[in-house]
């Protein structure tokens, strides 16, 4: 780890270039001819960042204004709602596996679970774990930031996000229950009567989304400053890790996606408060017209979808970025193609937006948008492709290192290849229509939204626990976690595409009789024996981390010999300012390993090029 | 185009010039504050809020069965006993304009370290705010008066007061939000807070007279979303 170059002569150029006033020529591809002195670094364009450190335990550990701590605080945040999101797939697979086995499921609970089921694994789990934990705690260390450039409001971002965690969980205990309308929280049906939850539970609902949306945008925008205009000297866009690429650009599509549902919300709060009637047309019940009419379940629809298509890659490019890192660092390989997995991530991340309707085929539609729709989804397909085999080509004659990391980046693109070619079915017109609302639907979104970022968050704990909690989570305890979920997590959806080809509708309480249960009721008692494995085996991690800490071996510093600066701290666990006195300078891009002519496998993104001179490392 | 730092140092003209410039290290946006560059992209999250209303109201007007209600005679007020089609709309959209052009005088004259001048232009840009938000509720209370109301009203489709009081409502409360900050900016102007660099109640940090630049940006922005509402209700 080297320091700032001292630079003689007095001017100094931009660290991309290597510049030379005099020799311009002396500008060359490759390290090899040039002096070692002639790198200069830009002048700190930035004062240093204003930290304002904390007096109190209060102030350190509760409304902490230090990313890392608030990244730890959405980071815990989440994992509990995911465990509520775990607890109820459990209750449901109970009751489809065996029926009237546990006789306190009602089919109103049914729907109630997977309600809220749904929308906490998406948005409170998920988006919360990757932006506002990963986010938080990554981005300022890999950009060589001091801190996010808000700290403020980024401590209030964490608490409007535990508010709306605090009402969505307060909707258990309301009269009437959570709202059972299904995720998507489709008019009319939502606020009817004969709904569970038509009451209390979807007003919380409503009003926790809103929370949460205003709680994001505060998080969102210093995720985005801090990228675009606080990085550090030499760590220009092409040199920043993928991870933070995937962060930022789902950080972007969040920005620009929420307000859908904002507006969707409030419109809805407003139908069922107020008795408007934006999304409500004419309602004949039992031969009485309601008071509602004229309005458009339909523009529901497009609101949702348009926020909802796109936070499917704000689940997705988070974990595309951080596992094309941890696949380079444990393949001690350079990421293949690096430009071009940005431009894949930006891509797919732009294209996300022109998608949307194509989850509203069976709601009818002009087959000409219907023809416009599957066109642009299947477009979509081409970048995540190329991402797919840079990834394989990144590991390819690579050296592996078969770690519990690794294991779950090699899951995670096994499940992401199976759900991505389901995906290609349920995109054309005419294949979704007899598929849609089926099991196969279920298959497809958990394979490639549930299990595989999941893998991806599972490997991403692997990798940064050491430098978060200074200790090495152990190995053999997280190889035997990987395989029983892995497996289990197979065993539960594989089957599923097969129960949704004959026919199994999704969001049944129950299937009768119906001749196609025939076939499936082995088949849903296997799943849901599976389900009840994986879920369990996530104790595998809780006893690793309890263990960890009170027994395992200190971690050193970067024990995975990665480039990347969060690795490059001033001490382990780094403190609130990150890098000491003095913020790192930046002379290339993080994923020189193994470079022909270096003494050790890894070329950290500080090494100056004087150090450097003797290799082959190129010019990135 | 050259970088003033570097001597001898050319960028390439054109687009490569511009990417190599934009991807740059340290900051892409050069020279521009963290707090602006925040609140330009907070700016374009809350244009993509009130693109989804306004859309959302496009749908809604259209696919409504029932007739919608017509705006001049809706929104018309009684002058000396004749009703004037769009006067009260008229003056809340000049009073709200002219708010923007005192804000803007406010910030040249924050630069410039003119503490008295820069104070009183905020004072003055809050009380026209303050004074839309009055009107607004006069215009609010008249309509309710005439039977208006979010779920139904006398003049035709339901969905005309449901949209009219949700979008005068959320931009009145973007109004409001703005008074309410101005008010706050005007204090710490002319107690010099921003002369002094005195620390944040909050957030504990410096402050300095392109905060009041920031808010001016949301202030406009605020003013030219009125424009496209006032268009949309007022003249469609
Ligand atoms: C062990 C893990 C999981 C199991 C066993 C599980 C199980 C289930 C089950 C049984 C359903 C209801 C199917 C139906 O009746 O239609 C469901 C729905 C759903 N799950 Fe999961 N799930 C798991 C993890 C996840 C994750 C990680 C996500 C995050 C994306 C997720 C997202 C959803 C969504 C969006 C729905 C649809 C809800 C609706 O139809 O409204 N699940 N899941
Ligand atoms: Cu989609």
């Amino acid at each position: 780890m080297s320091d700032e170059h001292e630079n003689k002569s007095g001017y100094q150029a931009q660290s991309s270039e290597t510049i030379h006033a005099q020799s311009s020529e002396a500008i060359t591809g490759s390290g090899s001819g040039i002096a070692p002195d002639m790198d200069y670094v830009r002048p700190a364009e930035l004062p240093e960042q204003d930290l304002y450190h904390p007096h109190s335990f209060i102030e350190k550990w509760v409304f902490c204004q230090d990313a890392k701590v608030i990244g730890v605080q959405y980071f815990l945040t989440a994992v509990f709602t995911g465990i509520v999101g775990l607890i109820l797939s459990w209750l449901m697979r109970l009751q489809l596996g065996f029926p009237g086995l546990a006789g306190f499921i009602t089919a109103e609970h049914y729907y109630q679970f997977v309600t809220m089921h749904g929308m906490i694994m998406v948005v409170y789990f998920l988006t919360a774990l990757f932006l506002g934990g990963f986010g938080n705690y990554l981005i300022p260390l890999m950009v060589g930031a001091r801190d996010m450039v808000f700290p403020y409001v980024n401590m209030l971002s964490f608490w409007m996000f535990f508010v709306a965690v605090v009402v969505l969980m307060a909707s258990f205990f309301v009269p009437g229950g959570p709202t059972g309308a299904g995720w998507t929280l489709y008019p009319p049906q939502t606020i009817l009567e004969g709904t569970p939850g038509h009451g209390w539970g979807i007003l919380l609902m409503l009003i926790s989304l809103s929370l949460f949306v205003i709680g994001f945008t505060m998080g969102g925008l210093n995720y985005m400053i801090t990228i675009l205009q606080a990085r550090t000297r030499g760590m220009t866009l092409m040199r920043m890790p993928l991870t933070v690429w995937g962060i930022f650009t789902a950080t972007v599509l969040a920005m620009l996606a929420f307000p859908a549902l904002l507006v969707s919300s409030i419109m809805m709060t407003l139908d069922k408060l107020l008795g408007t009637s934006f999304f409500m047309p004419t309602i004949l019940k039992a031969g009485e017209v309601l008071e509602y009419g004229g309005g458009s379940p339909i523009l529901f629809q497009h609101l949702f979808w348009f926020f909802g298509h796109p936070e499917v890659y704000i689940v997705a490019l988070p974990a595309f970025g951080i596992v094309s890192d941890l696949i380079s660092v444990h393949a001690r390989k350079n990421i293949f193609g690096y430009r071009m997995m940005v431009w894949a991530i930006v891509g797919i991340g732009a294209l996300s937006f022109f998608v949307w309707a194509h989850h509203m085929y069976v709601s009818g539609m002009n087959p000409w948008f219907g023809f416009f729709f599957a066109s642009t989804t299947l477009i979509i397909a081409v970048p995540t492709a190329m991402k797919v085999y840079n990834w394989i080509l990144t590991l390819w004659r690579g050296n592996i290192r078969i770690n519990t990391v690794m294991l779950w980046c090699l899951g995670f693109i096994v499940t992401f290849v199976n759900g991505g070619i389901t995906g290609i079915f349920l995109g054309n017109v005419s294949v979704d229509v007899p598929l849609s609302d089926t099991y196969f639907v279920v298959a497809h979104f958990h394979m490639v939204m549930g299990i595989a970022p999941l893998m991806v968050i599972m490997g991403a704990i692997y990798h940064w626990f050491p430098l978060v909690a200074g200790k090495m989570l152990n190995e053999k305890l997280g190889k035997w976690h990987f395989w029983i979920t892995f497996l289990g997590a197979y065993s539960i959806y594989f089957p599923m595409h097969y129960l949704g080809f004959i026919g199994v509708p999704r969001r049944y309480y129950e299937m009768y009789d119906s001749p196609y249960m025939t076939s499936g009721v082995g088949l849903n008692e296997f799943i849901s024996t599976a389900a009840f494995i994986v879920g369990a085996a996530q104790l595998f991690l809780v006893f690793n981390i309890i263990k960890t800490m009170k027994t395992g071996k200190k971690a050193e510093q970067n024990p995975w010999k990665a480039n990347s600066l969060e690795w490059y701290t001033s001490t382990v666990p780094p403190e609130h300012g990150n890098f000491g006195d003095r913020l790192p300078v930046v002379h290339r891009w993080p994923y020189d390993y193994n470079v022909p002519g270096a003494e050790q496998d890894y070329l950290p993104q500080t090494a100056a090029p004087s150090e450097v001179a003797h290799t082959e490392v190129e010019k990135t | 185009m050259s970088d003033p730092n570097i001597e001898g140092f050319e960028l390439e003209k054109g687009f490569k010039g511009m990417a190599k410039d934009t991807g740059s290290d340290q900051t892409m946006f050069k020279g521009v504050h963290w707090g602006k560059a925040m609140m330009w992209i907070f700016l374009l999250s809350d244009t993509f809020v009130f693109s989804c209303f306004l859309i959302a109201y496009m749908k809604g007007r259209s696919s409504t069965p029932a007739e919608w209600p017509n705006p001049s005679e809706v929104f018309a007020l009684d002058a000396f006993g004749v009703p004037v089609p769009l006067l009260l709309i008229a003056l809340m959209t000049f009073v709200l304009i002219t708010s923007s052009g005192t804000m803007a005088l406010a910030v040249k004259y924050g630069y410039e370290k003119n503490r008295k001048m820069c104070g009183y232009l905020i004072l003055a840009t809050a009380l026209g705010g303050l004074t839309f938000v009055g009107m607004q509720a006069y215009e609010w209370s008249k309509l309710i008066h005439e039977g208006v109301r979010p779920w139904s009203n006398p003049f035709g489709a339901a969905q005309f007061g449901s949209f009219f009081f949700m979008i005068t409502g959320f931009h009145g409360t973007h109004v409001s939000i703005g008074v309410i900050f101005l008010f706050i900016y005007c204090y710490k102007v002319f107690a010099g807070h921003y002369d002094k660099g005195k620390r944040g109640w909050f957030t504990k940090m410096k402050g300095d007279y392109v905060e009041v630049e920031i808010l001016g940006l949301y202030w406009h922005f605020v003013d030219l979303v009125w424009v496209f509402i006032f268009a949309f209700f007022y003249l469609w």
